[in-house]
């Protein structure tokens, strides 16, 4: 418990930093102190210098996983000619390097510390079990042969022939034959004791022990020991390994931590995007409001504006209307009035036709006054 | 009455239906072939080669040239683009039907497509990016069906159950782009787990960044893409709405991509620098990256720039087709051509006749589906009963 | 819960964090909707 506790904290750690550093990868890379596999696991050691191509480790392999026999026999040492990878039919295969002497390397799932096609696989059918085998549940697997693309020794391989349940197929580590307390299948036929079974801590220091026991008959390297964060399957070789076939590019970074970087941003895009998102909404219908009310308080003071002046043009108007009809009226009755006078003064020069001129001056007054 | 009849019959024997069910028969050879035979019968695939076209076009060409779905969305309902509201629907049943044919193509793909649901509901392999992208592109594709559905409801005439639907409008454009940022990164993500196969120049730790970036300008490449289709064989579908705001969108557009796609050049060298990859430009496949790189996101990229300050709609539509083409070199790069780049070339892929048919197969099954819907439901131009409601 | 496989550690809190994007984004919405409901 306390342990486990002590790992979770360190986690949280690792995050918190992966948070504020921004590089969840290398903050991942400090918790990888914090899981070292399962640590009573098994592994094959397979020193390369002893192996001399027999193929019996093929045939014991074909025996024990019940596979189909191949078109050549297992004693048909020429099938060595050509370079060969495991297949659907085939778990483990011996190639042959030539040179003085020819160099045999025997190939298989190495059966990784942590697991690529395990990381990849989106269902769980392939799982790192205690024993150290990489196991594979066939009703599990949906078929989308990412573990195969994400191997970086390219050991699954998938029966493309078989229309309603193809499956991935690789070693087992020989699981049910260990469960039983046997050893591999191949381990167990191996005439040169090129291959040894044992706990992979034990198989590491045996390694270490031939390389410095036997100076200048190795490479100074056990692969195997970190590449990809470490496999059960250990390599010791005379010849570079390069040249026998086995990458040593490959690094010592354990798959998990290759997509724990893409993976880390992912919650992160979930937590933020929605906030962020609904801000920029938020702000964009705002603004729009804005525009809005800014644009109708425009009109509004546009309405007033015009009408006001048009009540101040059309008070002007009547006023002016006003003014004009008091001026006319004013005009016509001082006509009126002169023109009254005028008769009067007529009528006053002809009283002898008086009757006459005070009618006409009568009615012209009336008119006018109207 | 018999004139139309006979206009009738001579409209189903167009050479477009003609060409259309030729390939949907031969498409139906092969999906037999497919399912009776196994998928070693029809493809080239290998143990060392286990993913082909179908991933490489279908998949990962199909989901970024389906971008185009959130970033019109987003534009016009985050974003307040109301301009671009007419190019909404379009993009929205594109991406619809691109989503919809990613999934049906998968099911060729893989092994034993019945278990396609086990990832979502009964075994999570949760520390698999491929289980990233299988949920979110199950839960993108209920959040598109459902944002398409007003289209259907009101071509059927179900109003209330479309004005219940228009209202998630908001809630839903936002699940797409978060949805859609997720899986369109996760998709560069998946590779990253295989950096001895990969070409350098394409591995990054960006991957996922990178495909994110590249989704947005791929989208809306699309989206004038397919607008420029559109006017060419279903412009009577059209209402004035839309192809008065058409050269909006296509200028919009145009300019977006331009800026969003100088800007993945600069990460693009950036990752380079980060990872002193500036070596491998020298050879072989540095020129090929560099083919990819400035002849078909530079290039585009800035004959795009030119369209918008000129105004030239004609420079905006090839080089929308330029980038559309760019995206699909970039993805096939990515899974297929520089993907076990260290193979002898006689361990490499190439596809078979059938998978390339079956490519061709479910292209045709999208555009026959498009134009049966564009041609019946209110995509290109607004139902009269529904308008003003947005 | 102890953990021998950087692959299981992941398994394990990558799918609790999925839960808790779940919640989220179910959540997200609804408190928008509190924040908001009462605006005009």
């Amino acid at each position: 418990m306390a342990i486990s506790r002590r790992k979770f904290l360190t986690s949280m750690g690792a995050v918190i930093g992966a948070g504020t550093t921004g590089t969840l990868t290398k903050a991942y890379g400090a918790t990888k102190t914090g899981f070292k596999g399962y640590p009573e696991s098994f592994g094959v050691l397979h020193d390369i210098t002893r192996c001399i191509g027999c193929r019996k480790c093929e045939q014991a392999c074909n025996d024990v996983n019940k596979l189909d026999k191949p078109e050549r026999p297992f004693d048909d040492l020429k099938v060595l000619d050509q370079k060969r990878r495991t297949d659907e039919a085939v778990y483990t295969v011996v190639n042959k390097f030539s040179g003085t002497p020819d160099v045999f390397v025997k190939k298989q799932c190495n059966h990784c510390q942590e697991p690529a096609c395990a990381s990849a696989c989106f269902v769980k059918a392939l799982k790192k079990d205690k024993t150290g085998a990489v196991v594979y549940d066939e009703s599990l697997c949906v078929g989308c042969r990412y573990c195969m693309v994400a191997c970086p020794f390219n050991i699954p391989a998938y029966t493309y022939n078989d229309p309603l349940s193809p499956k991935v197929t690789k070693c087992t580590l020989c699981l049910p034959r260990i469960q039983e307390g046997k050893l591999p299948g191949c381990v167990e036929i191996c005439p040169k004791e090129a291959l040894v079974f044992g706990k992979r801590k034990d198989l590491i220091k045996i390694a270490w022990k031939r390389i410095t026991q036997s100076p200048g008959h190795y490479i100074e390297h056990v692969y195997g020991e970190h590449e990809m964060g470490g496999t059960s399957w250990l390599y010791l070789s005379g010849a570079p390994f390069e040249k026998v076939g086995m990458r040593e590019d490959l690094g010592n970074t354990p798959a998990p931590e290759l997509t724990s970087g893409a993976l880390g941003t992912v919650p992160i895009v979930v937590g933020l995007w929605p906030v962020l998102l609904t801000g920029v909404y938020a702000i964009s219908k705002r603004k729009e409001k804005i525009a809005d009310e800014e644009r109708k308080e425009a009109v509004q003071k546009a309405t007033d504006l015009a009408t006001a002046e048009m009540n101040k043009q059309l008070s002007q108007l009547k006023n002016k209307l006003t003014k004009e009809k008091d001026t006319a009226i004013k005009t016509e009755v001082k006509k009126a009035l002169d023109a009254a006078a005028k008769k009067a003064a007529e009528a006053a020069k002809a009283v002898e036709k008086p009757l006459a001129a005070e009618d006409a001056a009568d009615d012209d007054t009336g008119n006018e006054e109207e | 009455m018999t004139k139309e009849n006979i206009t009738a019959e001579k409209q189903f024997l167009t050479p477009f239906n003609v060409v259309a069910g030729i390939i949907l028969l031969v498409g139906a050879v092969i999906t037999i072939l497919r399912f009776t035979k196994g998928i070693g019968a029809v493809t080239n695939l290998d143990n060392n080669n286990p993913w082909g076209l179908w991933i490489g076009f279908d998949l990962m060409c199909g989901v970024a040239l389906a971008a185009g779905g959130y970033v019109t969305s987003s534009a016009c309902y985050v974003f307040g683009l109301k301009k671009y509201h007419s190019a909404v629907r379009p993009a929205i049943l594109t991406a619809f039907l691109g989503y919809a044919l990613v999934v049906f193509a998968l099911h060729y793909d893989v092994g034993r497509p019945w278990r396609l649901p086990y990832p979502i509901f009964y075994s999570q392999g949760t520390s698999s990016l491929l289980f990233e992208v299988g949920l979110c592109v199950f839960l993108y594709l209920t959040v598109l069906f459902v944002e398409w559905t007003p289209a259907a409801f009101e071509w059927l005439g179900f109003k209330k159950i479309r004005a219940w639907v228009v209202r998630l409008t908001m809630v839903l454009t936002i699940f797409g782009v978060v949805l859609s940022t997720l899986h369109q990164s996760s998709l560069g993500a998946l590779f990253q787990i295989a950096p001895s196969k990969l070409h350098p120049l394409w591995y990054s730790g960006y991957l996922h960044v990178y495909f994110f970036i590249s989704s947005m300008f791929a989208g809306m490449s699309m989206v004038i893409f397919e607008g420029t289709l559109a006017h060419k064989w279903l412009h009577h579908k059209m209402d004035e709405t839309h192809l008065a705001e058409a050269e909006g969108v296509v200028l919009g557009f145009g300019k977006a991509a331009s800026f969003v796609m100088m800007g993945y050049i600069g990460i693009k060298l950036i990752g380079l620098a980060v990872d002193n990859n500036w070596h491998y430009l020298t050879t072989g496949w540095g020129l090929w990256f560099l083919v990819e790189l400035v002849g078909f996101v530079l290039f585009p990229a800035i004959l795009y720039g030119m369209g918008a300050r000129e105004k030239n709609t004609t420079f905006i539509r090839i080089a929308a087709f330029w980038t559309v083409l760019g995206i699909i070199l970039n993805r096939l790069n990515i899974s297929v051509i520089a993907f076990n780049y260290h193979l002898p070339s006689a361990d490499r892929y190439v596809p078979s006749f059938m998978e390339v048919g079956t490519t061709i197969f479910i292209v045709t099954i999208g555009l026959v589906v498009y134009k049966f819907i564009a041609t019946r439901m209110p995509i290109l131009y607004e139902h009269p009963d529904y308008k003003e409601h947005h | 819960m102890e953990f021998f496989t950087l692959h299981d550690f992941m398994t394990y809190s990558k799918g609790i964090t999925y839960l808790i994007m779940g919640a989220i984004l179910v959540f997200m919405p609804l408190y928008w909707l509190y924040l908001t409901d009462r605006d005009d």
